[in-house]
């Protein structure tokens, strides 16, 4: 009785964390869990009543076919790069930074006002300077501005970065409407950056794309050979640590989120300067939330980042065609980006553990 | 001047009738030790079931040359636009509950995929229909005011408490009903026991995942009543691209200013609300509309940072909020 008992509260499937695993096997995991997040989307579009197979070629070609959609999609690749490793600064110290919007925003408005208002004034080359700087400064209070809270009152940094994104969007609006207001506009938008002060384009696309390549080099090589990167790393694991080591934990907070705010308020810049030529409420465009999949799926790593976004950024342009071939709304995207990241987070259980059914007992225990 | 406070009023309770939602089913969420973040896409997730839920009842009863009931596709919306909620929760939960993923990252995911879900279905299910989705007045008639006997009729007492749509009342009893089980009932207490110290309320014989999952997937699903509420009331019944926009996240918000009391939470929604819709009622000359509309953002952050100047251990955060519990790492 007692020994049937027993037997009967054995699961029937239990789970053993692994010591080590090999790098190939880690991958050849993470490899399975993509493959089943597209099977997962193909069934979605399966039952949509299409070819999952065309919908996903029209998708590469539509991102891929011509130099001109190669553009397209570098420029899409862009922003979400640069916001991606900003963000990577916060949330590798596990400083939840959803903020990547708004910071965007305010960045684009910092460069916009020197961008509209004084390129009569300076030769472009200056001027260029001036808008990266307000951009990069602008966007680092406002990133700085919860880190603050943060290290002082522990206040809560998630929910805070996401209100100043609706409040820079509300900002944007009041600017549309208000004193930055084209002249001669019925409609509410802001007026065109003149051809003269565009930033130049490299091969198609505007050099946005150099400067975002030398910013996964300089950040790999802050994360992983500098003592602040270090700090960084220590904070992150956790702040009692962090303390114990000696480190001012709300001196990494300030300095980092500055950081991650800046180089998401470039972002703003590049956007104005070199694709939109304007400001919208669509500046921003939830760069700063895909940034997130993008900065999360990389595991923070620079270099996986630029692979991640190219690949981000083939779906969202890719949802583009698929849109005009297939009417299938160009929110497929988000939601095929929502599907591989919940594989990609659930895989990651099956790299630290394994799983053992019940009965077959370890050979080697 | 009265009539316009009325007028508020009212409006606040209107709008802040889907953020008590939502916060009160992150609330039961936190209870269990889950922090879900991903409050906005549960409601999305909600808001776009909910409204196809009532949609498709509509169209599937007109074609079989029926007339459609207010009452059944208005049940309908609610019981779709829960069990949405719930599957968002329930993949939430399976993530980081028996995965144990990270729940921040989780959440995030979840916000950004239900609202991928709600906009893609939106127009998608509007591309089929010819243009956009809305119900038919049936059904609009079903979400708008109540007309009680005598007691709407008194005069001001009669707008001010019995003319709201019944998800109104509905959401007041919710909380209610949770304020009770969490302070009285033996299941509340454990669940909160669970919330604050895992491996105590293990050591005790309480079954953490069953509570974990339970709460986390019925909280799911009143957030996903709570979007439910924004495509049939706020939008009207029609399908809004981004309706949600923000609610969610405002939703999340109130939890922490309700200290996780979801019969304080009835109160600060209908405060939130109220902000949400003042610049309708209260003209202030010289501000921009655009600057009055970043008034519930700005009191959020206000709250925020006051909330953690003082923080009070009575009233705070279940514990292991955010953490994953691993029974063999205790």
């Amino acid at each position: 009785m007692s020994t049937k008992n027993g037997q009967q509260k054995e699961p029937w499937i239990r789970m053993v964390k692994r010591d080590a695993i090999s790098q190939k096997k880690a991958w050849a995991i993470r490899a399975a869990a993509f493959i089943l997040s597209l099977v997962t989307g193909g069934i979605v579009i399966l039952l949509l009543g299409h070819n999952p197979f065309s919908v996903y070629t029209s998708m590469v070609v539509g991102a891929f076919g011509s130099s001109t959609v190669i553009h397209e999609t570098v420029k899409i690749a862009v922003p979400l790069l640069i916001t991606a490793i900003g963000i990577s600064f916060a949330f590798k110290m596990k400083f939840w930074n959803i903020g990547g919007e708004g910071q965007i925003l305010v960045g684009a408005v910092a460069a916009g006002a020197f961008g509209l208002f004084t390129a009569h004034i300076f030769p472009k080359l200056p001027l260029v300077i001036l808008m990266m700087l307000a951009s990069i400064v602008a966007g680092g209070l406002y990133g700085l501005l919860p880190a603050v809270c943060k290290a002082k009152w522990g206040t809560n940094e998630t929910l805070f970065t996401l209100m100043l994104n609706y409040i820079a969007l509300a900002f944007i609006k009041y600017l549309m409407n208000g004193p930055w207001k084209a002249e001669g506009s019925s409609f509410p938008k802001i007026a065109m950056l003149v051809p003269g002060a565009r930033l130049t384009k490299v091969l198609g696309v505007h050099w946005g794309w150099i400067l975002a390549l030398v910013l996964v080099v300089v950040s790999y090589i802050y994360f992983n050979k500098t003592k602040q990167g270090y700090e960084i790393a220590v904070v992150g694991e956790s702040n009692n640590t962090a303390r114990y080591a000696g480190i001012n934990v709300g001196r990494v907070f300030k300095r980092t989120m500055f950081i991650s705010g800046a180089l998401c308020g470039l972002v703003g810049m590049l956007q104005f300067a070199g694709a939109d030529y304007t400001i919208t409420e669509g500046t921003a465009g939830g760069v700063g939330f895909t940034a997130i999949t993008v900065a999360w799926l990389a595991k923070m790593n620079p270099f996986g980042m630029l692979v991640v976004s190219v690949f981000i950024a083939m779906l969202e342009r890719g949802s583009n065609t698929i849109q005009t071939n297939f009417k299938i709304p160009a929110s497929a995207s988000d939601l095929l980006i929502g599907i591989i990241l919940f594989f990609m987070l659930g895989c990651e259980f099956f790299i630290s553990y394994r799983l053992i059914r019940r009965g077959k007992e370890e050979q080697n225990a | 001047m009265l009539n316009t406070l009325n007028g508020l009023l009212i409006a606040a309770v209107l709008a802040g009738t889907p953020l008590l939602l939502g916060a009160l089913g992150e609330i039961l969420t936190e209870k269990s030790g889950n922090l879900n973040l991903g409050v906005e896409g549960m409601m999305f997730m909600g808001a776009i079931t909910g409204l196809a839920g009532s949609y498709y009842y509509e169209q599937g009863v007109i074609s079989s040359g029926g007339t459609p009931n207010g009452v059944v596709s208005a049940l309908i919306a609610l019981a779709v636009s829960f069990i949405a909620g719930a599957f968002g929760a329930l993949i939430y939960s399976f993530l980081t509950i028996t995965l144990r993923a990270n729940q921040n990252v989780t959440g995030l995911t979840l916000t950004i995929f239900g609202t991928g879900f709600g906009n893609f279905f939106g127009e998608y299910i509007g591309q089929n229909a010819g243009g956009y989705v809305a119900v038919s007045t049936v059904t609009k008639n079903a979400f708008s005011r109540l007309n009680i006997p005598v007691l709407s009729d008194i005069p001001v007492l009669g707008p001010l408490l019995f003319q709201y749509n019944w998800l109104v009342y509905f959401a007041i009893v919710l909380a209610v009903i949770m304020a009770w089980f969490f302070n009285r009932s033996r299941v509340g207490l454990n669940l909160r026991a669970v919330g604050e110290d895992p491996a105590t309320a293990d050591a005790a014989g309480i079954n953490i995942t069953a509570y974990k999952y339970a709460a986390t997937v019925i909280g799911g699903g009143i957030c996903g009543i709570g979007g439910m509420y924004m495509s049939m009331v706020t939008t009207s019944g029609v399908w809004v691209h981004d309706c949600v926009s923000g609610y969610g996240w405002l939703a999340v918000a109130l939890v922490i200013f309700a200290t996780w009391r979801p019969a304080k939470g009835i109160l600060v929604a209908i405060v939130f609300g109220g902000l949400t819709v003042m610049r309708m009622y209260v003209n202030i000359p010289g501000l921009p509309a655009q600057i009055y509309d970043m008034l519930p953002y700005v009191a959020t952050i206000v709250v925020l940072v006051v909330t953690s100047m003082r923080e009070s251990r009575e009233h705070a955060q279940p514990k292991s909020c955010g953490l994953n519990y691993f029974r063999e790492e205790r």
